[in-house]
């Protein structure tokens, strides 16, 4: 019984196979290569980790064994090579993809008041705070 | 009430519960609403970017951005042999191909021999397919997966980005955006 059970698992498992098919064409060349001038590869790998893997949305391109992450990865290292500044190529894809692609926060029309709202909340509490404090010297 | 602390009216105590009621009310609006996982380009109603690729197949020349400017709309469809929603696309494809929509592919790191095997089994409604092994004209494109499809209008601007494979009842809608590019 369990012999017959293990070989419709195999069966099965044959079956499941060709729905895990990925693409079986090597990586593109600085998919996983450093570049030699050590300079360089860390501003990369600087840009690699704020930049968001189109299809594994949690993780960075840094981070991420997907082949499209490795061309992205690919991308970044060889513009970087060529003398292109890690904040134009950020520029480069948001252009493509808007902010998303991007982990680096802006202050953007629509996000100003996540930076302003904080402030906003810190001084209106150290008003009422003084408020607070302040009255019972004036009573006493 | 009490002296020291500053005259508040009563509806004022209520105030923090009535914020955290909103805040809660925000959080469970995020996760309730069922979330998206595309991610559109920004290309649209931009001219297509500079790219030339080599043949994917002997049988169709390559791809270059200098082809798709030709006054006349067409689909531009970026796919892979390994991609299983590909396959499941291939007969709405074939149908638009039917109807007289002049479509091009783009290959995304494809072997020519499974690319070969994948249009004998599938169909090949393609007039040029572009070789794109490092997905190097996708990124430029804003294409963040495949299948994606994009209506090209005559002058080779990006019209339409359809994210994901085309179903049999999303072919009208296909045919209505390229009428709407060709006006």
């Amino acid at each position: 019984m369990i012999r017959l059970l293990s070989l419709l698992l195999l069966a099965l498992g044959a079956l499941a196979a060709p729905l895990q098919a990925d693409d079986r064409l090597p990586p593109a060349p600085y998919a996983y290569r450093q570049l030699d001038n050590p300079v360089q590869e860390q501003k990369a790998q600087a840009l690699m980790e704020t930049l968001r893997c189109l299809v594994c949305q949690g993780q960075s391109i840094a981070d991420s064994d997907a082949p499209m992450a490795g061309d992205m990865r690919n991308q970044v290292r060889q513009r970087i090579a060529a003398g292109e500044e890690p904040e134009a190529i950020r520029q480069w894809l948001i252009e493509r993809y808007g902010d998303y692609v991007s982990y680096a926060p802006r202050i953007t029309a629509s996000t100003w008041p996540l930076f302003v709202l904080p402030l906003a909340i810190l001084v209106l509490a150290f008003l009422l705070l003084r408020r607070r404090f302040a009255a019972p010297e004036k009573l006493s | 009430m009490n002296e020291g602390a500053p005259r508040t009216s009563r509806w004022a105590l209520w105030l923090p519960l009535a914020v955290f009621g909103l805040f809660v009310a925000l959080v469970l609006y995020g996760l309730l609403r069922p979330a998206s996982r595309d991610i559109p380009s920004t290309m649209i109603g931009k001219p297509l970017p500079a790219f030339d690729l080599p043949a994917a197949q002997p049988d169709r020349p390559g791809l270059a951005q200098a082809n798709m400017a030709t006054g006349k709309p067409r689909l531009l469809n970026i796919f892979a042999s390994w991609c299983i929603p590909c396959a499941a696309e291939a007969p709405q494809l074939g149908e638009l191909a039917r109807l007289g929509v002049e479509i091009d592919g783009i290959a995304i790191r494809d072997h020519r021999e499974d690319l070969a095997a994948f249009l004998a089994r599938y169909g090949n409604p393609y007039a040029r397919i572009g070789a794109d092994d490092v997905s190097a004209v996708q990124l430029a494109m804003g294409s963040s997966g495949v299948p994606e499809t994009f209506v090209i209008d005559g002058k080779g601007t990006i019209r339409y980005q359809h994210i994901g494979d085309i179903r049999a009842d999303q072919i009208p809608m296909i045919l209505q955006k390229l009428q709407e590019a060709g006006q």
